[in-house]
């Protein structure tokens, strides 16, 4: 097989790695927010809950999750789970991903000074400006260096799909690398994680520079 | 008239009473200060004023309007909206000005008025222009508070809470944060609002400026109200406590 082949084959599991990234970050980080608030809710059933749902998603392994989420369905109920692989993938990521941006987004709210609050509070702003107009931008600043590193993990974990033989760009690599005994897979894909991760890296510095305008 | 009254005040943090029975008036114009030993329970006073703490029992008072009323023992609140509208009677100036770090100076006063009182941007600028001004501050309305000094900063804030037209500013220790030479041109601008009649509660440590500046003085210490009255009656009283106090303020 020839390197451009193998670049084509490997190309379209790109365009998969990809679309894993990019949908788990679209669901991850706004459902983050949400797990946040109910990490830091009042309501103590619902603080537990979430709690819970935290230690679980960090205290076991991603491909774990993945195989449980995907198998699940089949061993549980005995679905037919033919289609939904992609979706498995996508759910899985998703809901590991959450956790961890909410103790993110945790970290940096309660990060701001309770004197914020407070000046919001006799100004009269409402619960609602205080955190979207005075916290939130402020949460964002804080956060960014940590949520740069959540990212650059996320390009490369989207490699453990392979568990459940979704056909990523890491698991064609390997089928490649197997069938062609060739070497020659594995630095494409080290080439292909590590300039995309250049540019989270690129792209993230742009964003701390355009909030540099405060301290 | 009176802008604020509040009636035998209660105030407790995990069973340890810091309020035992306060009872205040503010009238329109007047200049009162509130000095008293650290822990006295000065601060507590303006923070369940301001409704940043609840009370536990008594009556608080805006202009004749009821935030909270004490039923059998039990501060009742109004409702939130009625609440919300009668923040606008007061404004307040932290000891560490609390700005919003990510707002120039201009929006850190106008931002205020446009969103919660719903001015035009128009009018809510020229009135921030106008008190930057008045502060001393019309060339920094475009820089942000990190790049001013701390005296700046506290005169912006103080432009913040005024830009809000409350009836009555409290002011919770405003110099403390300040080095000495900061400190005067902040009790400066304190002196100029006091000449134009703008009603003030202040609480400082500053004995000279307190004796200058109010038309009463409140002496606190462990929650009670030991001495008040004019500037004169207050440094010259009889009280142990008082003289105690002032003693051991004059020996630092």
């Amino acid at each position: 097989m020839s390197f451009s082949t193998m670049l084509i084959q490997m190309g379209s599991g790109m365009t998969k790695s990809l679309l894993i990234f990019v949908l788990t970050l679209i669901f991850s980080m706004p459902l983050g927010m949400i797990v946040a608030f109910g990490r830091m809710s009042k309501n103590t059933v619902l603080r537990n809950i979430v709690k819970f749902y935290i230690s679980v998603v960090r205290g076991t392994p991603l491909m774990l999750q993945l195989l449980v989420i995907f198998y699940g369905p089949f061993y549980l109920f005995k679905m037919n789970i033919g289609g939904f692989r992609f979706p498995a993938v996508i759910i899985g990521f998703s809901i590991n991903y959450a956790a961890y941006f909410a103790e993110i987004y945790r970290s940096g709210i309660q990060s701001i000074p309770v004197g914020q609050y407070e000046a919001a509070n006799v100004l009269g702003y409402s619960k609602q400006q205080t955190f979207m107009l005075i916290i939130l931008p402020q949460m964002i600043k804080r956060i960014l260096p940590a949520v740069t590193n959540e990212i650059i993990t996320l390009v490369k974990d989207t490699s453990l799909a392979f568990a459940i033989a979704y056909q990523e760009m890491f698991t064609v690599g390997k089928q490649i690398a197997a069938s062609q005994t060739s070497f020659l897979p594995f630095i494409i894909a080290g080439v292909f994680y590590y300039i995309s991760n250049l540019v989270v890296a690129f792209v993230m510095e742009k964003a701390e520079d355009k909030l540099s305008y405060y301290r | 008239m009176d802008i604020l009254n509040l009636n035998h005040l209660r105030k407790s943090f995990d069973g340890l009473e810091v309020i035992k029975d306060i009872s205040l008036t503010v009238k329109e114009g007047e200049v009162l200060t509130i000095i008293g030993p650290s822990g006295s329970g000065k601060s507590t006073v303006l923070r369940c004023a301001t409704m940043l703490e609840t009370m536990d029992s008594g009556d608080l008072i805006y202009l004749g309007e009821y935030a909270a009323k004490d039923e059998n023992g039990v501060s009742v609140y109004a409702d939130k909206e009625k609440l919300h509208s009668m923040k606008g009677n007061f404004g307040l100036v932290f000891q560490n000005f609390n700005l919003f770090p990510h707002y120039s100076v201009l929006k850190n006063v106008m931002d205020a008025p446009v969103r919660v009182q719903k001015k035009s941007r128009e009018e809510a600028k020229a009135t921030a222009m106008a008190l930057l001004e008045q502060m001393g501050l019309a060339d920094k309305a475009d820089n942000y508070p990190f790049q001013l000094s701390g005296g700046q900063q506290q005169r912006v804030s103080i432009a913040r809470a005024l830009a809000m037209k409350p009836k009555l500013l409290f002011f919770d220790e405003p110099t403390s944060a300040l080095d000495p030479e900061l400190t005067g041109e902040i009790l400066k601008v304190i002196k100029d609002l006091a000449a134009k009649h703008m009603t003030m509660v202040i609480v400082t440590h500053e004995m000279s400026f307190a004796r200058d500046v109010s038309d009463r003085i409140i002496f606190m210490d462990n929650g009670v109200i030991v001495e008040e009255g004019a500037p004169e009656k207050v440094f010259s009283s009889e009280n142990a406590r008082m003289k105690d106090f002032l003693r051991r303020f004059n020996e630092k």
